[in-house]
Order: structure tokens, then sequence, then C-alpha cells
């Protein structure tokens, strides 16, 4: 068998992953320390948005727990790899056999994603027969439950405080590293028979259920995975940024990654990659123009909150002219297929009630 | 500790959380929209307030009737501009419109007017109590609890005698029919947007009475209650919003009474735990619609 031949079935991730390869030279070439922490950045966010294309784009279940499950890999992974010394100084109430945890950089992320995974695994079960708008509300109050707890489990994470001292490991490097994986391994579950089955239910609960496919386990399992993916975003965003409090895994993060899925397209992975790149590249851009009108203060109470009136704007007009996102149902391959011959699966995918 | 005090306080919370949940589920009824946007339109409510009060010398009363109105205008022109051109797509569609307006209204507040907490003026009878029975009671309490007797009075005159609250009712129960037999779908929708505004802006007097100011950020605690007070009463039934935002009141107060202070501070985290629960054991709620929901697994 020729090589092309073997490699067909993995055109999409390997498009995906040149994207990615081509952004990170760029930016090293370039090497101008404000682009190398927003394209850092960017391939963390790619992490979480993919994770929650690998639940939402295959069971079609909206979730908001995401970012909860990134505060817990966040947390979890900074306790581990923070030296007792640091964890004294920045927390001095914390639980001592919490400050005699130490491990090196690449185990405690492992950590911070497998207690994400564990957390996510004993708690969704349940749930995961739950569809539309009860699903909705019990991810949106796992989050609101994560978020509580976070901020009130002093002894661990400082409470509403923030917590210093986490050393600064995630470099532009590690971070395309990691989306590279997540991008094969997000792909891989789609094609897989788990993802195949899900994917059926997403479509059709009732016939899905009919040839034998258990939903629930199958949801589950997707769950639990992109917990895990969650987790090892929120791990390797923690060593980027070194302080932060739990009042960044809320209701902000948790709209921009899902304006960045939504907006890429949900239903395919290809679209995870589209509407991180591009929804980073506008809320930059943005950004820029806000600081700008900032100093040179036009307006006495400051200029704050233009990036997410125009990200949301921009998310409904997305929402109203094309719902099923930038690409659709659609993946990068090569040669490039014809539009039309996927458009009805679009189609099908944004409204799998009709 | 359960006196007739706590009992006025209680039954006055469980007013305002009635109306809260009222709101909320008669959106749901009819679309299955859990609308995130909610909770803005009581920040909306209190902007007028903030404004009005600052820019105009007109009394009391008629502020807050404007409040009501603009709460009331917002909710319609959301449904108007993002909620309509979805509605056919799906309700996922749908929900992250919904995330997608309140980031919107909440940021656009953030950069029209300030970040800052503004304060809002109310009148001297919100900061006066009286006795009763040789307890000392606010008005606010008073005033919220007979403001939501009218409310839910005028509310079932509405639902039960015109031909509109009729309409809408059916719509609640089986949308599709209710089309089939001539109903325009936009007409109903409308409506329960509007009354849905109308709560809001009803509540947004007494909430921001509370406080006396208002942030951007101010909906979201609202927003919370009325989610959990609807899951609790029934997403299905507008009697079960009401029943649900008063269990919601009396288990926050005595869990107040009760709870340990250290636990106190989980008191949201619990109030979604048992959410969650109610959703797997009895997602119907307390008051059971007659119309089934599906459930599959």
């Amino acid at each position: 068998m020729r090589l092309s031949n073997r490699l067909k079935p993995f055109y999409t991730p390997l498009l995906l992953t040149a994207i990615v390869l081509l952004v990170a030279v760029l930016t090293e070439l370039i090497s101008m320390s404000l682009l190398v922490r927003i394209v850092t950045v960017m391939f963390v966010s790619l992490i979480l948005v993919l994770g929650l294309q690998l639940f939402m784009g295959n069971s079609g279940i909206l979730s908001f727990a995401h970012i909860g499950f990134m505060g817990i890999g966040a947390y979890t992974s900074v306790l581990f790899s923070m030296t007792p010394a640091a964890k004294t100084l920045a927390n001095p109430e914390m639980y001592p056999f919490l400050v005699t945890l130490h491990l090196p950089f690449l185990p405690a992320v492992l950590m911070g994603a497998l207690f994400a995974t564990f957390i996510a695994a004993v708690i969704s079960f349940p749930l995961m027969r739950l569809s539309d708008a009860a699903a909705v509300i019990t991810t949106f109050a796992l989050l609101v439950i994560s978020h509580v707890v976070l901020v009130h489990l002093d002894r661990v994470t400082n409470g509403p405080r923030t917590l210093f001292g986490v050393d600064f490991k995630t470099t532009l490097w590690t971070s395309v590293v990691f989306a590279v994986i997540t991008i094969f391994a997000v792909f891989m579950f789609k094609e897989s028979r788990v993802g195949l089955r899900l994917r059926a239910t997403r479509d059709d609960a009732y016939a899905a259920a009919s040839i034998g496919i258990n939903m629930v386990v199958m949801r589950w399992l997707a769950f639990t995975a992109s917990a895990f993916l969650a987790g090892i975003g929120g791990a390797l965003w923690a060593h980027f940024i070194t302080s932060f409090s739990p009042y960044s895994f809320y209701l902000t993060e948790t709209f921009v990654i899902l304006a960045m899925l939504v907006i890429g397209g949900p239903y395919s992975v290809s679209g995870a990659v589209v509407g991180t790149l591009v929804v980073t590249a506008t809320r930059e851009i943005l950004r820029a123009i806000e600081n700008y009108i900032n100093i040179l203060q036009v307006f006495p109470e400051g200029f704050f909150g233009f990036t997410e009136v125009v990200l949301a704007i921009v998310l409904i007009l997305i929402l109203v002219f094309r719902p099923s996102g930038i690409m659709g149902s659609r993946e990068f391959t090569w040669p490039p297929r014809s539009r039309k011959e996927d458009y009805l699966g679009a189609d099908q995918a944004a409204n799998p009630n009709q | 500790m359960i006196n007739l005090e706590f009992i006025i306080n209680t039954i006055s919370l469980g007013s305002l959380y009635a109306m809260l949940a009222l709101g909320l589920v008669i959106i749901y009824g009819i679309l299955r929209l859990v609308n995130f946007a909610y909770g803005e339109l009581i920040m909306i409510g209190g902007y007028t307030m903030f404004l009005l009060t600052g820019a105009t010398p007109l009394p009391w009363l008629v502020i807050s009737f404007l409040a009501v109105a603009a709460a009331m205008f917002t909710s319609l022109f959301t449904e108007l501009v993002a909620f309509r051109p979805v509605r056919e797509k799906s309700l996922t569609a749908m929900l992250i419109t919904s995330f997608a307006v309140s980031t919107l209204l909440q940021n656009g507040a953030l950069l029209i007017i300030s970040p800052r907490a503004r304060a809002v003026t109310l009148p001297q009878l919100f900061q006066t109590s009286v006795m009763i029975a040789g307890t000392s009671v606010p008005w606010r309490n008073i005033l919220t609890i007979l403001t939501c007797i009218a409310t839910l009075v005028l509310l079932t005159m509405l639902l039960r005698y015109t031909v509109l609250g009729i309409a809408l009712r059916a719509a609640a129960d089986n949308f599709t029919m209710t089309r089939i037999l001539g109903v325009p779908a936009n007409t109903v929708i409308s409506t329960a947007f509007a009354i849905s505004g109308i709560m809001a802006g009803i509540v947004s007097i007494f909430w921001i009475g509370r406080s006396a100011s208002v942030t951007p950020t101010i909906g979201a605690p609202p927003l919370l209650v009325a989610f959990v007070a609807t899951v609790i009463g029934g997403m299905r039934s507008l009697t079960g919003a009401v029943v649900g935002g008063f269990v919601y009141a009396t288990i926050i107060s005595l869990l107040g009474v009760f709870l340990p202070p250290e636990l106190m501070e989980f008191r949201e985290a619990f109030m979604f735990v048992f959410v969650i629960i109610i959703l797997l054991v009895r997602p119907q709620g307390l008051v059971r619609s007659k119309t089934s929901v599906e459930r599959m697994g």
C-alpha cells in the first residue's frame, strides 16, 4: 500500500497540524513577546475548544460545565507543581497534606487532567440521559457548583483571592505539542466506534437506540474524555498565567470558548480550529482598539466591554445566518471537496430534531 | 428564631422569587428556551431607574413604571432581533443566542454607562419599617408581597379571560397544535416575552430596592434564583413557578437559620446539587403540567 493511501484517513488532522505549525513557526520568526503570549494562549484555548467539540459536536448537547473542569485541572495541577515553600507563601492556611505534594511539570499537568476526568466520570453518568433544556441546566448547575466550591475552598484554592507563585512552564512549543496531540485525539475519537455511535444518537436518538446503541454510555465516555482535555487545558493555562483566581473559570471564559466553537462550527474538528483562530484574531484586534481608546482617554469612565459586545453580535449573526458555523460539518480534506456534496449533512447536523 | 418577622420576610422573599420564576417559565413553556438574558432585563430596569432619577424630576412611581416598560421593550426587542431568526433552527442555537444576548446587554451597560456601581435613589418608604404585632417589618417587604398578589391576580385574569391569554396557555401545552388551529406564533411568543419583561421589570424595582445600586453584572444572581425556583416548581407550569419561588425562598431562609456559617458559604452549591437531583428524580418538578416531557434513557 502506498504511503499516501495509508495517510488518507489522517489528512484532516495532518492539515490542521500544518496550520498550527505554520502559525507557531511564523510566531517564532516574528518573535514579538506580545504575539508569543497571544499565540500560546490561543493554542491552550484550542485544546479547550477541541475538548468541548468532542462532547458537544458529537453528542449535540450544549455543555456549560467545561470551564468548571478547566478550573479543577488548573488548581489540581498547580497544587502538584508548586514547591511546598511557594505554597506556604501563597496560601499559609493550606491543608498540610496538600503542601507536601510535589511533582515535576508534566506529571502535574497529567494529575490535573486526571482529577478533572475523575470528577466528571463520577458525577456525570446519571446526568447523561438528560437532553435539551434539562441537560443545559444541569451542566450550568455543575459550572455554578464548581465555581462556588473553588471560591470557598479557602484552604485549597486560596478562596476568592489570587493564587500566585506558580512556575512558568507553558512555552509556545509546549502548547503547540499539546494542541497537535489534542487535534489527533479529538479527530480519532470522532471517527472511532464510540464517536460514530455518539453521532448516531445525536442525529436520531431513537434509530440509534433501535440498533443497540447505549446513548447514556456513549455520552458519558465523551463527557469524561472532554473533561480530560479541559483539565489539560486548565493545567497548561495555569502554568502560563502563573497567578489566577477562581473568577477566571466562570461565565466570561465559558462565553469565549463557546463562541470559538460555535463560530467555527461545532460539528467538525476543523471548525473548532478555525473558530479558535478567527475568534482569537478578532478579539485581539478589538482589544487593541479598546486599549488604544482607553489610552486616549476619550471616555472619562474608561472604554470597557467593546470586545465582548462585538463578539456577542458576531455570534448572534453567525447563529442567524450560518447556524452550523463557518465549517458546518465539513472537515478540511485533500483534495478539497466540493461544498455541495456535504451541505445536506451540515444542515442535518445543525438541526437533529427535524 | 422562627417568628412573625421570619415568616413575613420569607413570604416577601418568596413573592419576589415567584415573580422572577414566572417570567422565566412563561417563555420556557412555549419555546423550551431557558433565557439566559432574563437577568439582564432586571439590569435594564435598574439602569432606567438610575438614569431617570438623576435626570428627570419625575415622581418615583412614574419612574418605576417606566423601568418596567424599559425591561418589557428590551425583552420584546431581543425576541425580535435575536430569538425570532434562530427560533426555527435548533434549541441549542436558541440557547447559545440567549447566552450571547446576555453577554451583549451586560457588556453594553459596561461600555455605555460604567463598570462601577451606580446608586439608585429610592423613596423614603423603602427605608422605613412598620410595627406589626410587636415586630418591625420593612415597608419594602410589605410592598413586595402586595405587588406580587396584584401581579398574580392580573396575570391570572389575563391568562383566563382574554383570547391572547387563552392562546398563550394553549401554546404552552402544545405549541404545534395551537399554531395549526390558527393562532399566530409570533403574537403568542411576543406576548410571552412582553410578560417576561414586565416580570423582570417589577422584580428589578424590589431587587434594586435591596441594594440601592445597580451594576452591569446585577442580573446574574436573580437568574440563578429563577433557575432554581423553576426547576423546583416544574419547568412547564406557571403555578409551579409560583410554588417553586415560595419553596425556594423558604429553603433559603431556613438554611440561613439552621446551616452552620462555614457551610453557609456553599449554600448556592447545595441548591444547585438539589436542582440536579430534582431534574434526575422528578424532572416535572412539584407541579406537574398536563403535557408530559419527552425523556430517554
